[in-house]
């Protein structure tokens, strides 16, 4: 067996006219945490889809634990653990009925059943909780449950599907701890998520824009390769952001702008004349400019960026 | 991977969704049994105490003896005399009375001299079914009357009658011709039908939008497995309200089961099992639990109602709607309840039934079990 948990070719899945994920190909190496992202639509799901064995692909090929998932659905279903954004959970049913009917799904021997459970209502921090019904759970909680019984018969390979959506950011910080534990742990994570803080916790990324992959690497190679021209970030004294989006965006000098919260970060050629042209087109504006500093590029820069310039391609090519 | 071992933990966590769920438990044990208790007294066919009302024109011992008939009656009340025409149609316009029997003033001295009598009989129709019936209760009634007089003046005269046609009717199975025992065996259908169909369509539609029907295929059970997982709760259900209904039909309304109660059963098991096949139809082409329990109610309870023969009869329809009833699986199930529980036939009178609604079934259920396949979440 090779070192790649999963190995995707061209895998390619089309409804009727429309091709959710086209021709994408990627690796992911044992134990690794591997970032899926893309906008919503973009055809993540699709492509989660397809390597769990729910969904056929068009055409292409997958191995998911060194097993075909054209032809051994069954060994691929046994061997992973699958979490989708929706925490599919039974509310009306208890914390402990919950993990016994997951349990009961792997056909988990009862000493293994009860030996997994005390591992989940540790992990979760649901002990005393174990006869609350799930309904009564906060977000967070249910996440975490989720979680425990998607990985409740150990598959060494987990795929999460947005796992963090809807759950406020100390939930979310706890989970990712959780993700780095299964990894440490030898598990292979597949996880997807548009929040592209998250993807700085990842060993390797892939980028992926209405179905075609555009961008792949660690997250420092990825601000590495792709940018290489330094960014701005402007803090205004006071006016809208937005204004300035628009006027500067139309400069030749600017590469690349987007913003950023109550920044803007601008892309230019040099760092020191890029400043110059800047401060003194803003004044000229007579926008109030509070700070222009350089800044290390974040995923998000990495992300936009190159959205952009596909956006670009794609209008050449019309 | 072992077919019972696969099973179980659904069937399992169904009965524990199922418990923690009373009003909908409550809704699939006792509304079932309510029903035939609210259906048994209030939907009767059997036409009773017609309010009559009576202009005797004649006013003669021979008038008197024919009213007599009609008071004496259960079929009609008596409850006006009236003296003219304008009188009856206000009455009928009030609905106070549905019939009037007018008898004119040659009655009692045509009927001594023999020559022939008319008596004209009125009657509300805009109530079709009570006009109807009364109308025969009416006629049978001027009918004996008439034989009576005849036989009277021949035996005056020394002669027998001779009565061409001895009609004697003797009605089987039902002899005194109670609704109930006609309706309660169908309401069986019926509600099974509509629970049954009901109940499966929305608990898998529930999990589809739950997203709990994907983290299940994903893992290795297959649809077979969840299919009849899903299948053995609602079945034991059916079988228990079934025997409750049963049960009451007994208690309070007489109904006993002349046939075998295996047979009897065995059409339960087989309705049942058609109709989960159809609820977890609809629940694989839908995917919200409002349009799922629009269409549930809808295909099961239109055809039920209408095309299977539980009150309109089949014979009486157009030719379309006769060919169309072999839709509704419930048709099949009241021949197979009817004959067993009024008639006492064994599964030599019922097997073609047995056999339609096992097609039916296993079409269901093999659709169903194709599309969650290929169309998972």
């Amino acid at each position: 067996m090779s070192d790649d948990a999963i190995v995707v070719e061209n895998l390619t899945k089309k409804f009727g006219a429309f091709t959710a994920v086209d021709h994408i190909n990627f690796s992911v190496k044992r134990g690794e945490i591997f970032g899926f992202l893309g906008a919503n639509g973009a055809g993540k799901s699709t492509a989660i889809r397809m390597l769990c064995g729910l969904l056929q692909p068009t055409s292409g090929t997958a191995t998911v634990g060194g097993f075909d998932i054209n032809t051994q659905t069954e060994r691929v279903k046994l061997n992973i653990g699958y979490m989708s954004q929706r925490f599919s959970l039974y509310n009306d049913l208890t914390v402990e009925q919950n993990i016994r009917f997951f349990g009961g799904l792997y056909a988990l021997s009862n000493s293994r059943l009860l030996d997994r459970m005390r591992w989940v209502v540790e992990m979760a921090g649901l002990k005393g909780r174990e006869t609350t019904l799930t309904r009564d759970l906060s977000g967070g909680w249910k996440q975490r449950l989720a979680l425990g019984c998607a990985v409740l018969h150990e598959p060494p390979v987990v795929f999460l599907d947005e796992p963090t959506g809807g759950v406020d950011p100390i939930s979310r910080r706890n989970f990712w701890e959780l993700i780095n534990q299964l990894s440490a742990g030898g598990t292979t994570v597949l996880v997807t998520t548009h929040f592209l803080d998250e993807a700085e916790y990842c060993n390797d990324i892939i980028m992926i824009n209405a179905g075609k992959l555009f961008a792949a690497g660690s997250p420092t190679r990825l601000k590495t390769d792709y940018i290489r021209h330094p960014i701005l970030e402007v803090s205004f004294g006071n006016g809208n952001v937005v204004d300035a989006l628009e006027t500067v965006r139309a400069q030749p000098w600017a590469i690349g702008t987007s913003v950023f919260g109550t920044k803007l970060h601008v892309m230019v050629e040099d760092e020191i004349e890029g400043k110059r042209l800047l401060t003194r087109f803003l004044r000229g504006k007579g926008i109030d400019v509070f700070a222009v500093e350089r800044i290390m590029p974040s995923l998000e820069d990495v992300f936009l960026h190159l959205l952009d310039q596909q956006a670009g391609v794609d209008m050449v090519k019309a | 991977m072992n077919y019972l071992k696969a099973v179980r933990p659904i069937v399992i966590k169904e009965f524990r969704q199922i418990r923690r769920d009373p009003t909908s438990l409550g809704m699939l044990l006792v509304l079932p049994a309510a029903v035939i208790i609210l259906v048994g007294y209030a939907l009767n066919f059997d036409v009773k105490h017609i309010p009559l009302a009576i202009w005797d024109q004649s006013r003669t011992a021979e008038s008197r003896e024919l009213l007599e008939k009609f008071r004496n009656s259960e079929y009609f009340s008596h409850e006006f005399n009236v003296f003219t025409y304008e009188e009856i149609e206000q009455l009928f316009m009030h609905g106070q009375a549905k019939i009037a029997l007018v008898i004119p003033s040659t009655f009692g001295a045509d009927l001594l001299a023999g020559r022939n009598v008319h008596v004209q009989i009125l009657v509300d129709g805009s109530d079709a079914n009570t006009a109807g019936q009364g109308v025969g209760y009416a006629a049978r009634m001027m009918n004996d009357f008439s034989v009576r007089m005849v036989t009277e003046a021949l035996t005056r005269k020394g002669r027998a009658l001779y009565v061409p046609i001895d009609f004697q009717p003797r009605v089987w199975y039902n002899p005194d011709l109670i609704s109930s025992k006609f309706l309660v065996p169908g309401l069986i259908g019926l509600i099974l039908v509509l629970t049954g169909v009901v109940s499966t369509s929305l608990t898998v539609v529930r999990e589809k939008e739950l997203g709990t029907m994907e983290q299940i295929m994903v893992s290795p059970l297959k649809p077979g497995h969840v299919i009849l997982g899903k299948t053995i709760p609602y079945m034991g259900i059916g079988l228990v309200s079934a025997t409750a209904i049963l049960v009451v039909g007994y208690i309070l309304f007489d109904i006993e089961i002349k046939g075998s109660i295996i047979v009897l059963y065995a059409g339960i098991v087989t309705i049942i099992l058609a109709a989960l096949g159809q609820g977890l139809l609809i629940s694989t082409v839908t995917d919200s639990q409002q349009v799922a329990f629009m269409i549930a109610i809808f295909s099961s309870l239109l055809p039920s109602f209408l095309l299977s023969g539980f009150v309109f009869p089949l014979s009486s329809m157009p030719v379309v709607l006769q060919i169309l009833s072999n839709l509704a699986v419930t048709k099949f199930f009241l021949i197979v309840v009817r004959g067993v529980m009024l008639k006492g036939v064994g599964m030599g009178a019922v097997w073609e039934q047995f056999a339609f609604m096992l097609l039916f079934a296993a079409i269901m259920v093999g659709i169903s079990t194709k599309r969650m396949r290929k169309t998972t979440g």
